[in-house]
């Protein structure tokens, strides 16, 4: 039924997934850093941080995405020419859409990393720093611990918001699920069975991810009794 | 950089151009997808499973995929079938503009419904008692008492979704229409320059963000007042 052609739109799968997984990466260091630069006590840091969030929160991801990808490789190019490196250099559309959903996201998870931080109670960093630890021991023993099950449902939320996104690496041309589905539609002049297809696999990736959440919810909340209504 | 020349007559023009496009769509695709969101959002919330479950299929798929795969599932998809392209409806569904907006009101009905079944499902108790205790039917609750109260109390998250929808119709610029985006895509490919035409769309977007959210401020402020915690 599919011509051979399903293996080629998996293949796109697994680039989908790699696509995802680093954007993950790099927004989850980047949210991190944008919030501690937000709650840091340094005014400009904090300015700075907020305007991040702020600009990308207001452009769209595909603008930016062709601003990187275009604006990128110019910007190399001429890097490169200064150094003297002559070599002309191809922005590589893997990179530029990692790094654009990363920078995007990043600015997304700043900000649900920033209330998830501000919501563990005070008294908490106070009774580290009583015991004699360190800045880095409070945060990274007692407060990030303790924020993980705060910004779990936000940082989901932006998981699977982020994989659905990271379908407009196919316009910039890299050859994801989503470009492989529509170039096998066009090649076989099916293209509503190999995008029901792609459709399909996004629907599975979306379905697993949900009931990983589940888990990681339950798995995160033990020991902590929520507000019980009658 | 140089910014003088998004201000030459034709290329104003063009973005002008593609700014209305994007405030066309957006407009469309948010009245429309509100209006289908709404009874939706009912059965949503139904207890009957017949009247539920469908909408809740519905909604899983719709914010399951990408919005990019369903347009591409409308406009490139349908032509598959012989069926459609025989039909009266293959002018509408062979135009661009047209099925974009269709993607468009889909998704957003989605998400919609979702925020106002929400929002139905957190009414509290109390409103619906009152209800029933002035002798209201079904009917007249949901026309007089529900829906009224789940509206406004959606309006902050209905922001959200508003944002995004403006930010989505980015993608109408990937089949053919001249948007925002497209208008900042055909300036970087006929003068090779990436910078000025996507920033420029970029301050476009990230005006018309802010618009939006002084204007969902000001709904909250007129419509959400009784909600909000009083003043000392």
């Amino acid at each position: 039924m599919f011509d051979g052609y399903i293996g080629h739109i998996l293949d796109g799968a697994v680039i989908t997934l790699e696509v995802a997984f680093l954007s993950l990466l790099v927004a989850t260091g980047l949210g991190l850093l944008g919030a501690a630069l937000r709650l840091s006590h340094n005014r400009w840091l904090s300015r700075l941080s907020a305007w991040y969030c702020i600009t990308i929160r207001g452009i769209p991801d595909l603008v930016l995405m062709l601003l990187f990808f275009y604006g990128g490789q110019i910007l190399a190019n001429q890097a490169l020419e200064k150094l003297g490196l002559g070599e002309r250099f191809a922005f590589d559309q893997f990179i530029s859409g990692v790094a654009t959903l990363g920078f995007i996201y990043g600015a997304y998870l700043s900000e649900t990393f920033r209330g998830a931080i501000l919501a563990v109670p005070r008294g908490q960093a106070e009774a580290g720093q009583a015991y004699g630890m360190n800045k880095y021991q409070v945060f990274f023993g007692i407060v990030l611990p303790q924020m993980i099950r705060l910004a779990l449902p936000g940082y989901t939320n932006n998981w699977l918001v982020m994989t659905k996104a990271s379908a407009l690496v196919s316009v910039i041309g890299l050859q994801d699920m989503m470009y492989r589905a529509k170039e096998a539609g066009s090649a076989t002049r099916e293209p509503f069975t190999y995008l029901l297809l792609a459709g399909a696999v996004y629907l599975a990736i979306t379905s697993v991810s949900l009931l990983l959440v589940k888990w990681a919810e339950k798995r995160y909340s033990v020991g902590v009794r929520l507000g019980e209504v009658s | 950089m140089d910014f003088t020349i998004i201000v030459e007559r034709d290329i104003l023009a063009l973005f002008l151009q593609g700014l209305l496009t994007t405030l066309k769509l957006l407009g469309i695709s948010l009245a429309f997808g509100l209006l289908i969101s709404i009874p939706l959002a009912v059965l949503r919330v139904s207890r009957h499973p017949l009247l539920a479950w469908p909408v809740w299929a519905y909604t899983y798929i719709l914010r399951g995929t990408p919005m990019l795969l369903q347009l591409y599932l409308i406009y490139y998809g349908l032509s598959q079938f012989a069926a459609i392209r025989e039909s009266f409806a293959w002018p509408w569904l062979s135009d661009a503009t047209f099925c974009t907006a269709l993607a468009f009101i889909l998704n957003t009905s989605a998400y919609t419904t979702e925020l106002i079944a929400g929002a139905l499902r957190n009414i509290p108790h109390g409103e619906i008692e009152a209800a029933r205790s002035y002798g209201m039917s079904k009917r007249q609750m949901y026309r007089h008492v529900l829906l009224p109260a789940a509206l406004r109390r959606s309006l902050p998250a209905y922001s959200n979704e508003v944002l995004m929808m403006l930010h989505g119709t980015s993608l109408a610029s990937t089949v053919t229409l001249l948007d925002l985006t497209a208008a900042a895509d055909r300036v970087y490919a006929t003068y090779y320059m990436p910078f000025e035409p996507f920033v420029t769309a970029g301050l476009l977007y990230l005006a018309l963000t802010l618009v939006l959210l002084r204007l969902f401020w000001l709904a909250e402020r007129r419509w959400l007042a009784y909600l909000q915690p009083r003043g000392a």
